[in-house]
Parts: structure tokens; C-alpha cells; sequence
């Protein structure tokens, strides 16, 4: 090991990308997001996109700290809302590429209206959301993705609602890129990542992702590794998938794969369009 | 900095204060707008989407009034000038933003032309009952800048001004404009763009590595960046420290939060803006803004007809509220008569600013229509005996 050298300090690819004087963060023990980010550090270098030009914005959560823990401007705002402030952002600095990073309950409950608009217009953000069915950072509370089933502090004898299928939702709504991943599938997330970072227009990417602290634990589904096991053993892919069916059950299987990957014109492309069409010569570009 | 002459309709105009107010907000800069429809307020929004494209600008109609207001943080913080409009039940929605607006210290203008409430309350009639919840409806401690126009001239001027103040303190500033000033027509000059004076974004000279996004200048006031400069920076809603990361303990909370109250509070004066009338020798002062003052003006001429030495005083900027005006005039005057649309809420600051030296009087009714002026008038003659 390098580490044992003296005067060595240790090193991963991925450090460059974090604001290591933030370090530790604030994630238990077997989270999945830390490994979605390495994901996403690694997708970054891949892409090979400037950095300068890269943007995240994240609401609230345990998934909305991603914002501050990324070395790149970043924006950490309010519940729900980082898709309408990434739609601005995106709309103000086209030259940026805008992602927006958060949890299943701040982009889908809180921030669900946002979530489908966006998508309907077509607005070119990339949005990637960890889902762990939970509210972990408020104590486990239940979830609009929380199973059938599912226990929560919320849900203390199982979860009564259904949960959104969230790539079918992404896809009626008009995304152009979905696809849908475990935390176990780390080289699958990155290969989308690319993927949704050169893409124009609404690109989903689901990561289902462990909490071991306040999921996994209280539903006696023992700790990250055995979501791990589980992940392996229970996610079939099937790239192309109708997305209709990719409904989740409580530890039922879980198909993961590529779903969507169409082709759109873009929020600015539309609207640039239609300008121009209506007012000719007297249309000034943003 | 002057205003850009490709974008300012310089002329003679007759125009409506939603209007008038959209024009102003072009000459100040405005390049993005987002909004959501909702009367009175929406003339606004559809001239500006009707010029935006005319002038560089950007319009998006969004699904709601909470992604309206932190849609305009978010291209401010891509290098935009933005705004947007609402009123009373919108305005309440947009309360999450005015806070992260205050606490990241992000220069933007919230439109609310006030109407009857509360709740949805009357949709085409004035009211002035948003003046508490302009400074303070937000949760947490903050202090912010509130103009009050009371005519489609000032809804222009002030427009320049409220985009002025916003870049200078870095806070969101409120324009409450109401029913009657938006939907009145009248004359609106609109100047030469060299002679609109446009405070320019206080981005900072620093490199990337000795900025730091929240250290305050010499005025208590940070400098800004914006995204895709190369600043790698980080900004927050949480309370955070100077570089921009959260940091939650009541130290930083301290000197965070009392910065943000500080540098608006400590302007004292600076930042008063008052139209007088007939104060020289007045015994009586009517203090009266927006819509009200025009009426509240009618009841001086009548009070001086019946020989009553009666004064005006209309503050501009509502917030911070004229302090030190109020408290010279409470020495020297027997009485303030307070008018304005809503069951007391300037009139708190009136009294508390007269501070038991001198009498304090409301008149207030519910909203929907402006005041009688003789209800104005009944109020001084009872305050004169």
C-alpha cells in the first residue's frame, strides 16, 4: 500500500471531486449515497465534461447533502424545490451542465410537482435520485416510495399506500434518459451517468439505495451487505423495459436497467424556436 | 452604470402600474422572470412575456408560485437579473423563498400587488394588508427592503430603484404595489437610458482561491460569484460560515444572522424615502402609503379648507420603516392619523415610533375599496378637538 510509504498521503480518484475539508460527512455507516457519488465522480471523469461548468443542485435530505460535499458550484436549497432553482440556474448559464441530486422524498413528494413539470418541458437537467423508501434524515418516516408493507415510524403496522413507480413517472411525464439501478450495480450507474450527462434534456436516474440506519434495520433486513446480497440476488436487468412494469414490491424483485433513451427537443430549443418562428428579426437571444 | 438604451422604451406613455412596473424592472436590467398568473397581478407577467424575447429576457411560466420564487434565485445565481409576481395567496407560497433569498443573500425583486384577504379574499380588489408579511413572513430573523409605489410613474421609478437596492444590500426586495395602483392608468415618462442609474452586481475581483462566498466587505455585505466561473463555490440555505458550508451551532448563527438583520438595520436614515406634505406647520400628520395617500391627500386639502393644520407623510420605503422622520415628528405634533387598508399594521410602527409622546390613530377598514375620504377627514377633526 502506497499509505504505509512515508510521507505519503492516501489518495482516491474521487478525492479531487470532494470538499475534503468537509469530510467526514454526515452519512451512517453502509449508506448507499456515498457509493452513488464515487459513482458520480467517477461518471465526471469519464465524461469528461469541464468542471468548471458542472453544476448540482440538491434539496433537502440525506441525499440533498450531496451538494456540499462536491467539489463544484453547488447548490444546497430548499425542501423539494431543486428542480425549479436548477431550471433557473439552467436557463440563466446554458453552458452549464445542471445536475440535480436528491432523495425519493424531496424530488418526489415534496418536490413531485416540480419533478413532473420539468420533465414535461423537457428542461435539460439531470436528475439523479437515490431512493431508500425512507425519510432518513427526519427518523425514518414513510415515503411516497415507501413498499406496501414497509414499516416506518409513520407506517408503525406497514406502509397502506402505494408507492410510485418512479422511471414510469419519469417517462409518461417525458424524460428523454431513464434508467433505474441498485447501489450494488456501481459500474452500471456510472456507465448511466455518462450517459444522462451527455444527453439533452430530462435524463432520471433511480438509484435504489440501502438505509441501513432507519430501513433497513427496522424492518429487520439486517445491514448494507445483506442489501447488497439482496440487490444481487433480486435485480434482474432488462434494458428496454416497459416501464409500466417496473413496479416495486417489499423486497420483491427489482428490475433495473436502461428504460428510455429518446430523443426530444430541449426547454431552450423549443422556446428558442418558437421565437424565433413568431417574432423573426425582432427575436434577441437570450 | 447606466441602463442599456436597446431595452427602455423611453417616451411619453400612458400605462397601468402592472405595466409601468413590468417596464421598469426591463430598464433596470430584469433579463429573467418567472411567474405564476394570478390577479392582479398578472398584466405584469404577460407584458414582460410579451418584450422579454425583445430584449434579451427570458419568461417561463412555472407550475406553481414556490418554483416561481426559487426558480429567479436560481438564474440569479447563473448571472441573471430576476423577479417575480405575485400576489397575496401566491405571496404567502413564496414566503420559503424570501427566506432563502435573505439568508443565501441573492439580489431579486418579489412583486405582490396587494388584494383583499386573507386567504384567497378578494381577487380583483385592493387591499393593503401584506405589509407585515412582506417584512417578516418568512420564517426566522431577516430584515429586507420594501418599496410602495402609489402611482404607474413610481411603479417604473421604484422598479429601478427596488433592482438597485437588491444589488447593493444583496436582499430580496418587496414591491408592494396594490389593485387600485396596478389596474390605474395614467401618464408614465419614461427617461432616457442614460439617465437610469443601474447598480451593477457586486461580483468579486478575488481569485478562486482567496474568495470566500460569505465573508462581508467593509459594509457588512459579501461579494458575489456566479456559477460556471470557475469558483468551485458552495451556497446554502442552512446557517453557514464564510465559505458558504453549513455550520450549525449558535456561534455562526450569531454572526450570520445578526449580519443579515444588521445590514439592513444599521442604515438608519440612508435608506428613508418620504413624500411630505404641508409638514412645516402641520399639528396633525397623516401617515398614509400606496393607494391610501392619494385618498389621504383629498382629506388634507379638505382638513386645511376647514383651517386644521394637517400634514402628510407618505413613506416610499415601507421597510426598514422611516424612524427617524416618525420620531422627529412625534416630538412637535399632537397627533398621527394612520390610513391604511387593513385592522392596523403600519400603525404599530407609527406608535411604537412615537413612543407614547404624542397620540396615535387608525384608520383602517377590511380592504376591497379605498377609503372615504371623509372617514379620513371625521378621524382628523376628532383628533383636532
Amino acid at each position: 500500500m502506497s499509505t504505509s510509504l512515508p510521507g505519503a498521503q492516501p489518495t482516491n480518484p474521487v478525492f479531487p471531486f470532494l470538499r475534503t475539508d468537509r469530510m467526514p460527512h454526515i452519512w451512517c455507516p453502509e449508506c448507499g449515497i456515498g457509493t452513488t457519488v464515487n459513482c458520480f465522480a467517477r461518471a465526471l471523469v469519464e465524461s469528461k465534461l469541464p468542471l468548471d461548468k458542472v453544476a448540482v443542485v440538491s434539496g433537502i435530505g440525506c441525499t440533498g447533502r450531496v451538494a456540499g460535499y462536491v467539489k463544484l458550484d453547488s447548490f444546497h436549497t430548499t425542501h423539494g424545490r431543486a428542480i425549479p432553482f436548477a431550471t433557473g440556474l439552467k436557463l440563466a448559464n446554458p453552458d452549464l451542465t445542471v445536475v440535480v441530486y436528491s432523495g425519493d422524498g424531496d424530488l418526489i413528494a415534496i418536490g413531485g410537482n416540480h419533478f413532473i413539470h420539468a420533465a414535461r418541458r423537457n428542461a435539460d437537467l439531470k436528475v439523479i435520485c437515490v431512493n431508500n423508501f425512507i425519510y432518513g434524515m427526519t427518523g425514518g418516516q414513510v415515503a411516497p416510495t415507501t413498499p406496501v408493507g414497509a414499516l416506518a415510524t409513520t407506517s408503525p403496522y406497514g406502509c397502506y399506500e402505494h408507492p410510485f413507480n418512479l422511471p414510469y413517472l419519469a417517462e409518461s411525464s417525458g424524460a428523454v434518459y431513464v434508467a433505474r439501478w441498485t447501489a450494488f450495480h456501481v459500474r452500471h450507474i456510472t456507465r448511466s451517468m455518462v450517459k444522462a450527462f451527455n444527453k439533452k434534456g430530462f435524463a432520471f436516474i433511480e438509484i435504489i439505495s440501502p438505509c441501513p440506519t432507519l430501513y433497513l434495520r427496522r424492518n429487520r433486513l439486517g445491514g448494507g451487505l445483506e442489501a447488497m446480497r439482496f440487490y444481487k440476488q433480486k435485480s434482474v436487468i432488462k434494458n428496454g423495459a416497459n416501464t409500466k412494469d417496473l413496479e416495486l414490491s417489499f423486497q420483491g424483485e427489482i428490475i433495473v436497467g436502461e428504460f428510455v433513451n429518446t430523443e426530444r427537443p430541449t426547454l431552450s430549443q423549443v422556446m428558442e424556436a418558437q421565437l424565433q418562428q413568431a417574432l423573426g428579426a425582432r427575436y434577441v437571444r437570450p | 452604470m447606466k441602463a442599456d438604451p436597446k431595452t427602455v422604451l423611453t417616451g411619453v406613455h400612458f400605462l397601468d402600474g402592472d405595466h409601468a412596473c413590468c417596464e421598469g424592472a426591463i430598464a433596470a436590467g430584469a433579463n429573467f422572470a418567472a411567474g405564476y398568473p394570478i390577479t392582479p397581478s398578472t398584466e405584469i407577467v404577460e407584458r414582460y412575456a410579451s418584450r422579454a424575447p425583445k430584449v434579451g429576457g427570458i419568461f417561463l411560466q412555472m407550475e406553481d408560485e414556490l418554483a416561481s420564487s426559487i426558480a429567479i434565485l436560481g438564474a440569479v445565481w447563473g448571472g441573471a437579473k430576476a423577479f417575480t409576481v405575485t400576489s397575496g395567496p401566491g405571496f404567502s407560497l413564496m414566503m420559503e423563498h424570501i427566506g432563502m433569498a435573505a439568508m443565501t443573500e441573492t439580489p431579486c425583486v418579489f412583486v405582490d400587488v396587494q388584494r383583499g384577504g386573507p386567504s384567497t379574499g378578494l381577487p380583483t380588489l385592493p387591499g393593503q394588508a401584506d405589509v407585515m408579511q412582506a417584512r417578516w413572513g418568512s420564517h426566522g430573523d431577516y430584515e429586507i427592503i420594501a418599496l410602495c409605489p402609489n402611482s404607474p410613474q413610481e411603479c417604473f421609478d421604484l422598479m429601478i430603484d427596488a433592482f438597485n437596492l437588491a444589488e447593493q444590500y444583496r436582499v430580496p426586495v418587496m414591491f408592494l404595489m396594490d389593485e387600485c395602483v396596478g389596474h390605474m392608468t395614467e401618464k408614465v415618462v419614461i427617461p432616457a437610458a442614460e439617465a437610469i442609474e443601474i447598480y451593477p452586481r457586486r461580483y468579486t475581483t478575488l481569485p478562486p482561491a482567496e474568495y470566500l462566498p460569505y465573508r462581508p466587505g467593509a459594509d457588512g455585505i459579501p461579494e458575489m460569484v456566479k456559477a460556471g466561473d470557475g469558483y468551485r463555490f458552495h451556497i446554502t440555505s442552512l446557517t453557514h460560515d464564510e465559505k458558504g458550508y453549513p455550520a450549525m451551532n449558535w456561534q455562526e448563527q450569531e454572526k450570520l444572522v445578526r449580519r443579515l438583520v444588521e445590514k439592513i438595520r444599521l442604515q438608519g436614515e440612508r435608506l428613508e424615502r418620504n413624500e411630505e406634505h404641508w409638514l412645516d406647520d402641520a399639528e396633525i400628520v397623516i401617515v398614509a402609503y400606496g393607494i391610501s395617500s392619494r385618498v389621504a391627500l383629498r382629506a388634507l386639502q379638505m382638513a386645511r379648507e376647514q383651517g386644521l393644520k394637517v400634514g402628510l407623510l407618505r413613506p416610499l420605503v415601507l421597510w426598514p420603516f422611516p424612524e427617524k422622520t416618525v420620531r422627529e415628528l412625534a416630538r412637535r405634533v399632537k397627533a398621527f392619523v394612520v390610513v391604511e387598508m387593513n385592522y392596523g399594521q403600519i400603525v404599530y410602527e407609527v406608535e411604537r415610533c412615537a413612543a407614547g409622546k404624542t397620540r396615535t390613530v387608525l384608520v383602517g377598514h377590511g380592504g376591497g375599496t379605498v377609503h372615504d375620504p371623509h372617514d379620513i377627514l371625521q378621524a382628523i377633526c376628532e383628533v383636532a378637538q
